[in-house]
């Protein structure tokens, strides 16, 4: 790298931080991200403690969380392994909230520190606020007033009812969380104030209601002869929790509200779920990027950028699949690299890419990042913007393990016949919807024994894992009735996996409403 | 603009909750640790916390997933050797590298065991969780050392940092409508005149200018009232109440003769070390009084207790009537709990034995909240032991066990200290 003459005097280059060192090169990136026209969230930066990160680390990131043994044990995990020195903590955390909030551990270095406001404190924080899947399932103003009345609330539950039984319902709660999303309807926007004021009305509007669920009246015999058999729901519900909190025969008030947080906060993480790949890669663009461009102004001493460039090299490493080391793809590296690689093609496209991708080679990159950055989630990122030139790069190659033959088989290279089954088949690899078991609520049995049905839908032949059956007694407790999980065969036939049974009906539990 | 906050020095100890959450939900299996990892080791480690494992297994949060089997097709980096279409074997299950890669971890659980540290704190309580010193009675005692400082409404002086800010300014607000109300009635007259002589008389006249200046006058009356007097000050008040403590004392009996070999006296040692962390942290107050005995009693500090090597005969009716006369003497008067532990082989001189369940039946038992004895022997039980046995029946406040090896102190010891005991 060239250096411009000094016309400013480099910042603070000692590793000890200091506030005001802090504040400095916060200042310097704040300019250069502007410059760059990042548009962000403020900023708010917290200095704590490494036992603190563990805090965060334990409670999903979050500054504020309700109180569960499952945090505890993730804790103690924690804790174990960076006492050892088996682990580093990871250099950032930062909230998708606004402002948005990033954590400096105390012990960095300071160029540690800058690296990571550049990566998290605007790297991030843009992607939150300009990436269409956070827009439409979170709402950086009101998570943090959520979390606290999500916690608050729960409190409330453990000194009304009991900790062990709050205890048990949050364990069925967090076991279906997965499945605890909606994907492609609009969720109402979470706001403290209007939550508290309707939980109490939906409170009391859902255990009046009349559900068909809890009909004892006897209906006139002539009628329900006629009446066909009717299905309910009448279309496959793929949000079990939802399903639940809405439709649970037997959930007291209360806990409908409880599945209903742990339903709300799921979804919050449904997009960092999804765009795993792309926001590393962006924040670790934008951190290589703010800081070369404040080397080349002069602002970095050479020492800063040596450490900066040591640790930037380890986190875009990706390790060839027969090294030790080796463990999947690296999103940082791949979101890194294609990021590069689409400015690359935007200012200095090769005849492959103007094949490839007509639409942005030699288009303004920066426009074309601020479009690829709103509109796509990893799995169409990837089948969108994935070069074949990155490919050979990375010498990607897809290999298939089919369980019925005895070999597995290399099914695409790097190659020319290869690029686009390698694509399809890397971004099918970020479909949360073929990662995930594909389980919907079926039937409901509305006139007998009021027992549920799930149904299976095998994504290419793979069977669901044991833990299923841990998993369904779990959600007979939410249920309260007798619950079944169906498998729908390449055949179309359907095929009982499990059944659930629940013995005994929770004594104390009046149908509420009669 | 950016706002750096400094959090280190707030909330500390964040996941404390969380973490107490996770002790009291596996408790059984941690105390099954717990219960192994005294076996392992001397107690005066026990200081140190301890690391517990226990079965992965038993904590799994279970979540749909998918299983091994059916079609999986997935991209690798790194390719060196492959054209399309090449078949490799399968790698052997759990080894890492090539094609298959990366599904073990859809199994979930490993059968790992997860590993932490419970800190001291931890380790002890669920060490001597639901025990206690049987019968301690909780009286009022002639020697009150603790005091409680208690709120006890309010007060009209004290210290500015106790000012009772919304009591004062209520009280302000009340002197000032009550003083300044003769003014106020007042001045609503003066102005209705004023505005009657207004209409009547014009602006000019005389008798208007008297009236505002009257009016003026009362005014001014009414803001002299001072907006807050020291008068008004309220300040917390609290007060110092007596909290009755209890008063216990522990005799450690402890023989140490020739037939107590190393090995039984380091079972006692360990009895004596658990039973002494169990009263100096459960208990802020309490008195423990070593003695150690051959053939003569001799009462000793704690470290001589524990640390000091001497032997001799036996004759362990010389230390019930040290015990006996140290309760006389220092804590005679029915003001103190007296808990009693001792442990011996049993070996005693045979003639001393009857003079033994003597002095304790008459003149120690009366005394004491608790007995508890420990033979500590592998075979038969001797002497002593059958005199004891005797006591059994008549003696609702004596116990005992039989040690015969060093696992067996954590199970006795919670067997003689377990809450339920009445």
């Amino acid at each position: 790298m060239k250096r411009r003459s000094r016309k400013q005097e480099v910042l603070p280059e000692t590793s000890e931080w200091s506030l005001a060192s802090i504040e400095r090169y916060h200042e310097e990136i704040a300019r250069v991200a502007a410059n760059f026209g990042l548009d962000t969230y403020p900023v708010q930066v917290e200095i704590i403690t490494s036992e603190q990160m563990m805090d965060a680390y334990a409670s999903v990131g979050m500054p504020v969380n309700y109180h569960h043994w499952s945090f505890g044990k993730q804790f103690l995990a924690t804790e174990k392994g960076y006492k050892r020195g088996q682990m580093g903590l990871a250099y950032e955390i930062v909230i998708n909230s606004n402002p948005c909030i990033a954590y400096l551990m105390e012990e960095n270095t300071l160029p540690m520190q800058a690296l990571v406001i550049a990566h998290a404190a605007y790297g991030h924080n843009s992607f939150f606020k300009g990436n269409y899947l956070f827009q439409m399932w979170t709402n950086a103003d009101a998570i943090i007033d959520y979390l606290l009345f999500a916690r608050n609330y729960i409190a409330q539950c453990e000194e009304r009812y009991g900790e062990d039984e709050v205890e048990l319902l949050l364990d069925s709660c967090h076991a279906l969380m997965n499945l605890g999303v909606d994907r492609y309807r609009r969720p109402q926007k979470l706001s403290l104030a209007k939550e508290k004021m309707r939980q109490q009305e939906r409170e009391e509007y859902l255990q009046s209601q009349v559900n068909e669920l809890w009909r004892t009246l006897p209906r006139s015999e002539i009628r329900e002869e006629h009446e066909p058999r009717r299905k309910f729901p009448a279309e496959p519900e793929e949000n079990l929790l939802y399903f639940i909190e809405k439709h649970a025969p037997l959930l007291e008030p209360w806990q409908r509200e409880v599945v209903r947080i742990v339903r709300k906060i799921s979804q919050y993480f449904f997009p960092q779920r999804q765009t795993q790949v792309m926001n590393e890669g962006w924040a670790t663009y934008w951190h290589y990027t703010i800081l070369n461009q404040l080397y080349d102004e002069g602002l970095l001493a050479d020492g800063f950028m040596l450490e900066f460039l040591q640790s930037h090299t380890n986190v875009v490493l990706q390790p060839a699949y027969n090294q030790p080391w080796y463990n999947g793809i690296n999103p940082y590296a791949l979101g890194f690299a294609m990021w590069q690689d689409i400015r690359r093609i935007c200012e200095d496209p090769t005849d492959e890419d103007r094949a490839w991708f007509p639409d942005i080679a030699g288009s303004d990159w920066r426009e074309t990042f601020d479009f690829a950055m709103r509109s796509f989630k990893d799995e169409s990122f990837i089948a969108q913007y994935l070069s074949p030139r990155l490919m050979r790069e990375f010498r990607l190659f897809a290999v298939i393990d089919d369980e019925r033959e005895d070999k597995l088989r290399v099914s695409a290279i790097h190659d020319d016949s290869g690029y686009q089954r390698v694509r399809e088949i890397m971004s099918e690899q970020y479909n949360l919807g073929s990662r995930e078991p594909n389980i919907q609520v079926w039937n409901v049995d509305l006139r007998g024994d009021r027992s549920i049905t799930l149904r299976y839908q095998p994504y290419r032949g793979r069977p669901l894992a044991d833990s299923a059956e841990e998993v369904m007694k779990h959600f007979a407790r939410l249920w309260g009735f007798t619950v079944r999980l169906e498998k729908i065969n390449d055949t179309g036939e359907v095929e009982l996996l499990q059944e659930t049974r629940i013995e005994k009906r929770r004594g104390n539990s009046d149908y509420p409403g009669f | 603009m950016v706002r750096i906050i400094d959090r280190r020095f707030d909330s500390k100890k964040k996941s404390a909750v969380n973490r107490q959450r996770f002790l009291r939900r596996f408790k059984k299996q941690i105390r099954r640790a717990v219960n192994d990892a005294i076996n392992g080791r001397s107690i005066r480690d026990l200081d140190n916390g301890e690391e517990v494992s226990i079965p992965s297994r038993d904590l799994s949060e279970p979540h749909f997933q998918h299983g091994r089997g059916g079609i999986w097709e997935k991209v690798f980096s790194g390719n060196d050797q492959f054209a399309t279409g090449d078949r490799i074997n399968r790698p052997p299950q759990g080894g890492g590298g090539g094609g298959g890669g990366g599904k073990a971890s859809n199994e979930g659980e490993g059968e790992d065991d997860f590993v932490f540290h419970l800190s001291r704190e931890e380790f002890l309580d669920i060490f001597f969780d639901d025990l206690e010193l049987p019968n301690l009675v909780r009286t009022q005692l002639a020697r009150i050392t603790d005091f409680k400082s208690q709120r006890a409404g309010y007060s009209t002086d004290g210290s500015p940092a106790n000012i009772n800010i919304v009591r004062s300014m209520r009280g302000a607000l009340g002197r000032r409508l009550a003083i300044g109300s003769p003014f106020a009635a007042r001045l609503r007259e003066l102005q209705r005149e004023l505005d009657e002589l207004i209409s009547e008389k014009g602006e000019d006249d005389e008798d208007v200018r008297a009236l505002q200046e009257e009016i003026a006058r009362v005014r001014a009356r009414i803001e002299a009232i001072p907006f807050i007097d020291s008068f008004d000050l309220r300040y917390n008040n609290r007060i110092r109440v007596p909290e009755p403590s209890t008063q216990a004392v522990m005799f450690c009996v402890m023989d140490v003769s020739g037939s107590m070999d190393e090995q039984k006296k380091s079972t006692a040692k360990r009895f004596f070390m658990l039973l002494y962390l169990f009263l100096t942290r459960t208990y802020e107050h309490i008195d423990v009084v070593f003695i150690r005995h051959h053939t003569i009693a001799k009462e000793v500090d704690e470290e001589e207790f524990f640390h000091s090597r001497e032997s001799g005969g036996t004759v362990v009716s010389s230390a019930l009537t040290m015990m006996r006369d140290i309760i006389r003497d220092r804590y005679a008067g029915g003001s103190w709990n007296i808990y009693g532990a001792q442990a011996s082989d049993g070996d005693n001189w045979d003639n001393d034995s009857p003079i033994c369940g003597e002095v304790l039946a008459t003149q120690v038992l009366p005394f004491c909240q608790y007995f508890a004895y420990i033979e500590i022997t592998p075979g038969e039980p001797q002497n002593l032991w059958r005199e004891y046995e005797k006591l059994i029946g008549t003696h609702k406040n004596f116990a005992m066990q039989n040690i015969e090896e060093p696992a067996q102190i954590y199970p006795v010891f919670r067997e003689l200290f377990k809450k339920s005991f009445s």
